[in-house]
């Protein structure tokens, strides 16, 4: 990352030092988000980002920390320009900090030109309304919830839970049928994640053979904190220029979303604003937006950008403020679920709260099959009433149930030990519907009430050519 | 001259300034090199501050502020429908236009200015007053054709009196004088400031419905003409197709559609979707009766606090032409939101939630803006019936906003997650939802005479099955006396094959009023036909496995135009296999 500005100003006026902050006086003309550089008293340049410029004062947030820092000897540059990122199809195949500076020992990029980092809003009206189908190999995504091409949905995930697996095997899976350019360019930004993780999803990128389509920018553990509000944004600019100037279809895995709030969350204590709920600032949605509102396509344009985003929910609370204001501003949610993890379905995802908003834009007869809808919505009927059955028998027993509900209740245990739990096998949607068809055999016509006669007359009966588990 | 003044402060959205003194309160600022659009919030001492609408960053203090000594206001006049706006008023698709290509801009830069109406296409006036003739505020002076099959009605803007005194009928431009009334030239266009609620002569009861095509509102919970309705619900539970089906589907004139700090893509949606779909009451494309204002949750934010009342403008203004407006608002909570922002930048004094204490009165000064009217002028009434999304965080409906306007819109869909997560669509409860409007006598005179009775009868099985439900959680369902059993039968019915209505099926997406009747009826048939066979001793759990039922549950695929039939043949067919159990 970089700045441009050409004439450098620079100050030695540092009033106090608080928290990721720096407070700096007898400033003037200073433009409002602009990126600065901190000189420490070892001489050390640090990146910084105004906040907020107030008369002769500018208060600036630290990339790096301010350990170290003081206010003697600090020195602060302003140049006038905002953070930029040098973009180029070099970046493929590289290894960049949360910043984006290279720390692969590699070449240099030779950027082809500096991107601000920022973002700027995408007109609505200049967007083309994602409706391509990807494939991911994953039923209960591709028969359930369907992704799509320029979509943004997250992975709601719990400590402890596969998301990382699941989105690996998805980067590494998903295909977009008749699509000229059939994979993605990948693009893997790296929150305050653990070395472990981090490398995990490295070697499987690399056994996929497709590192020479992966940028990855990395903030991990133990890197800066603040850092960690650059970096996705670094890494949507690489993703725009690689999708939109240059026509690629980037999937961009952001993970984990919770630790860049944590570090939102402390740079406004650090300003002493009014905290919203649990502590997290009033402005939460709005910032998150500016990131994952950078997902999409532009009309006329080639490339689009899907994004996965990988969050762990505390406590496995779905109402608390990261997934909450995540799930409104996303296309849909999948959540994992600890009670499917325990019981070793693979990948434990819950249907029920999952969700993906651009289905319908991306299946039916011309893109996935003419049954997809009402199989669909059938198997969540019996399934959520199979669901609501388990729990009036963990109350009143099983005694009570009539024919109808014994029935429902196996229908819920099928679902799961056979649609949902696939392992690491790689489903076609063909394989996955026709795999529903068979869960449904038992089932009388006229009880499949969320199904036309006339797709039931088609369809009846199908079963997956081949072993649908591995 | 303008007085021009200097930035001293900027954070976010808010922006100080100095050595503005003849400033007021909501004037139009323009902002720095680029000019961005700003409005004056707060006038202290010498300092003035200012809400901009355009993205601040990069702008340095010290730079120049200019007082454009007039209210932010909208432009109003032929070639709004069929627009999409951003929430000052900036036509979206010409921003995108770069070197020749329609999208060779698609991102949105910083000072981009382009006025709302084009002035350069021209228009077919047809008056309809005379020279002589005395006009008022609102008179129709003559119309213009908006769309292919929408009358505009060119009226005489408020605070204008007097008798015409020449007229020039055909081609114009909308900022070309048509008539003079004194010697006050009148162009079509006209402005007006947003947060100004427009004058009528007085405001109507509601007493007719409007109508939307679908059951769980026509028939449960509807809502009047020019009423309002709050549409609370957790992410994921319905709000946006709600609002998107009631832009497709109600019986209004001209449709608001506010995307306010929601998703780009799902305005794409309207305007990918809209052009191709047919309005049933004018035979015309959708997008014709349509305006979408758009300031997604990525645009800046204190746009999103204005476009709600540029919205509300230009639905009072179609309203004050004699039409029946539906303004849209998905969602007031990011409105509400926006609020909390400038207001927190600010350092005010946080209610609720951090919510500032004013949140209350803004949403009230919103609610209250729907209404019939009588409109100046003339005797015509218009309505704007206002539809405002709420998003609560965490689907906790005890927070400010939802609470807030609980109490002030008539009708409350409460939206519920666990219906949504099991796909019952539209999400709306039917115990946790109501409506003020009593328009029972509307139904009764213009569909059946019992229309009211049996929607009575619906609300009181559904609440029933609600008790027996806790009942058998508790107990289990040995408890339940036959009769009772059947109660869950028929809920069920109500439930998914009545409530239950999807918005993507090309039959049942849009569900007239005799058809809702009838479905309504069989079902109520089917309940006490079988309650007559069970309280002669049969078997409740004999009637579950009814073929008939089959067919119930696929009233909703009847043609409109077969209804009756079908009814009639359904209700035979019931009697039938109920009785030969
Ligand atoms: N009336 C409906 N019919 C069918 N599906 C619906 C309906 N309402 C909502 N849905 C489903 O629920 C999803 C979420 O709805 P949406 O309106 O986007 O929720 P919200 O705006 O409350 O977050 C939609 O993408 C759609 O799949
Ligand atoms: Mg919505």
């Amino acid at each position: 990352m970089t700045g441009r500005g050409l004439r450098v100003v620079e100050f030695q006026t540092v009033e106090y030092v608080s928290g990721p902050l720096l407070f700096l006086e007898g400033v003037h003309g200073v433009h409002y988000d602009e990126t600065v550089e901190v000189v420490t008293p070892d001489g050390e340049l640090r990146r910084g980002q105004v906040l907020e410029v107030d008369r002769g004062r500018a208060v600036i947030e630290v990339f790096a920390g301010t350990r170290g820092l003081d206010v003697a000897s600090t020195r602060v540059r302003l140049g006038g320009d905002a953070a930029r990122l040098g973009v180029g199809l070099g970046m493929l195949g590289r290894m960049f900090d949360g910043s984006g500076n290279a720390i692969d020992g590699g070449p240099p990029t030779l950027p082809e030109s500096f991107w601000e980092v920022g973002g700027l809003a995408m007109n609505p009206a200049a967007r083309e309304h994602p409706s391509e189908f990807i494939q991911t190999g994953v039923s209960a995504i591709d028969g359930l919830n369907t992704l799509v091409r320029g979509q943004k949905l997250p992975i709601f995930s719990g400590f402890g839970l596969p998301a990382a697996k699941l989105s690996a095997q998805i980067a590494a899976n998903a295909q977009v049928a008749g699509a000229e350019e059939q994979s993605f360019v990948v693009v893997f930004a790296a929150l305050g994640i653990t070395h472990r993780e981090a490398s995990f999803f490295r070697r499987f990128i690399e056994d996929s053979g497709s590192l020479g389509r992966t940028v990855m920018f990395l903030n991990l553990a133990d890197d800066p904190t603040i850092e960690r509000l650059l970096t996705p944004r670094v890494a949507l600019t690489a993703a725009e220029f690689l999708a939109f100037e240059k026509g690629h279809h980037v999937l961009v895995i952001l993970t984990d979303m919770t630790n860049y709030c944590e570090a939102l969350r402390e740079v406004s204590t650090a300003r002493e604003e009014i905290p919203g709920r649990r502590g997290y600032p009033g402005y939460m949605y709005t910032d998150l937006a500016s990131l994952y509102e950078r997902a999409g396509r532009i009309r006329e344009h080639g490339g689009s950008i899907t994004q996965l985003i990988i969050l762990s929910m505390p406590d496995d609370d779905i109402t608390h403020p990261i997934p909450d204001l995540t799930g409104y501003i996303t296309e849909g949610q999948i959540v994992l679920s600890r009670e499917l993890h325990r019981k070793g379905v693979e990948p434990p995802i819950d249907v029920l709260p999952s969700l993906s908003r651009l289905m319908n834009a991306g299946i039916g007869g011309d893109k996935t099959r003419s049954d997809h809808r009402e199989v669909a919505d059938q198997l969540y009927a019996f399934y959520a009433e199979g669901r609501d059955l388990r729990r009036l028998v963990a109350i009143v027993g099983e005694a009570a149930l009539s024919e109808t509900d014994r029935r429902a209740l196996a229908f819920a245990d099928d679902f799961e030990d056979r649609f949902i739990d696939q392992g690491n096998a790689n489903r076609s949607i063909e394989e996955t519907l026709d795999l529903a068809w068979d869960l449904l055999e038992p089932i009388a016509d006229s009880e499949l009430k969320r199904i036309h006669p006339e797709t039931i007359a088609a369809y009846r009966g199908r079963k997956p050519a081949t072993s649908p588990n591995s | 001259m303008t007085e021009i003044g200097k930035l001293v402060r900027v954070a976010g959205p808010v922006v100080v300034a100095t050595g503005l003194e003849r400033a007021r309160l909501y004037n139009l600022v323009r902002v720095g090199r680029r000019q961005l659009i700003g409005e004056v919030i707060r006038l202290e001492g010498d300092e003035v501050v200012i809400q901009v609408y355009e993205e601040t960053s990069g702008l340095q203090t010290g730079s120049v502020v200019e007082d454009t000594e007039a209210p932010l206001q909208v432009e109003l006049g032929p070639g709004l429908l069929g627009q999409v706006f951003d929430g000052v008023q900036r036509p979206l698709p010409p921003l995108a236009v770069k070197d020749g290509k329609a999208f060779g801009e698609p991102f949105i830069r910083r000072g981009m200015k382009i006025a709302a109406l084009p002035r350069d296409r021209t228009w077919q006036f047809v008056p309809v007053v005379a020279v002589g003739d005395v006009v008022g505020a609102g008179t129709v002076l003559g119309t213009v054709r908006e769309t292919a099959t929408f009358e505009h009605r060119v009226l005489v803007p408020p605070g204008v009196t007097g008798s015409v005194t020449k007229i020039e009928a055909g081609e114009a431009t909308i900022d070309e004088p048509v008539v003079w009334v004194g010697d006050e030239p009148v162009a079509m266009m006209q402005r007006w400031p947003v947060r100004e609620r427009r004058p009528a002569v007085r405001r109507l009861d509601p007493d007719a419905p409007l109508i939307t095509g679908q059951r769980v509102v026509d028939t449960l919970f509807p809502v009047a003409l020019g009423g309002a309705i709050t549409i609370p619900g957790g992410f994921g539970t319905g709000k946006t197709v709600q609002e998107q089906s009631l832009a497709k589907w109600a019986a209004a004139d001209v449709i608001v559609y506010i995307g306010c700090g929601e998703r780009g893509n799902e305005l794409t949606e309207v305007l990918k979707e809209f052009p191709e779909l047919t309005d049933p009451r004018t035979g015309g494309p959708l997008m014709d009766r349509t305006i979408l204002i758009a300031n997604t949750s990525n645009m800046p934010v204190a746009a999103r606090e204005a476009s709600i009342y540029t919205g509300m403008t230009i639905a009072e203004y179609y309203r004050d032409q004699g039409y029946a407006a539906l303004l849209l608002a998905d969602s007031t909570s990011r409105w509400a939101e926006a609020l909390r922002e400038v207001s927190g930048r600010l350092e005010e004094m946080p209610g609720e939630e951090g919510f500032p204490a004013y949140l209350p009165s803004r949403l009230a000064e919103f609610y209250e803006r729907a209404g019939s009217v009588q409109c100046l002028g003339g005797d015509r009434e218009g309505s704007v019936t206002v539809v405002g999304a709420v998003s609560p965080p965490g689907a906790d409906f005890s927070e400010p906003v939802t609470q807030y306007s609980m109490r002030l819109a008539g009708v409350f869909w409460a939206l519920d997650t666990d219906l949504a997560r099991r796909r019952h669509f539209p999400a709306i409860h039917w115990t946790r939802s109501f409506t003020l409007y009593d328009l029972g006598a509307w139904f009764d005179n213009h569909v059946a005479v019992d229309w009211e009775e049996q929607r009575r009868w619906a609300l009181e099985l559904l609440q029933q099955e609600e008790q027996l439900q806790s009942v058998v959680q508790l107990m289990g369902a040995d408890v339940l006396a036959p009769t009772e059993q059947l109660v869950f039968l028929a809920g069920r019915m109500l439930r998914e094959d009545f409530l239950q209505q999807s918005a993507f099926d090309d039959v049942d997406a849009f569900c007239p009023l005799d058809k809702q009747y009838q479905m309504l009826r069989i079902i109520r048939l089917a309940y006490e036909t079988a309650r007559r066979v069970v309280e002669a001793g049969t078997d409740p759990e004999r009637l579950a496995s009814l073929s008939v039922l089959a067919d119930i549950a696929r009233m909703r695929d009847w043609p409109p135009d077969e209804v009756g039939k079908r009814a009639t043949a359904l209700e035979a067919r019931i009697i039938d296999e109920v009785e030969a159990v």
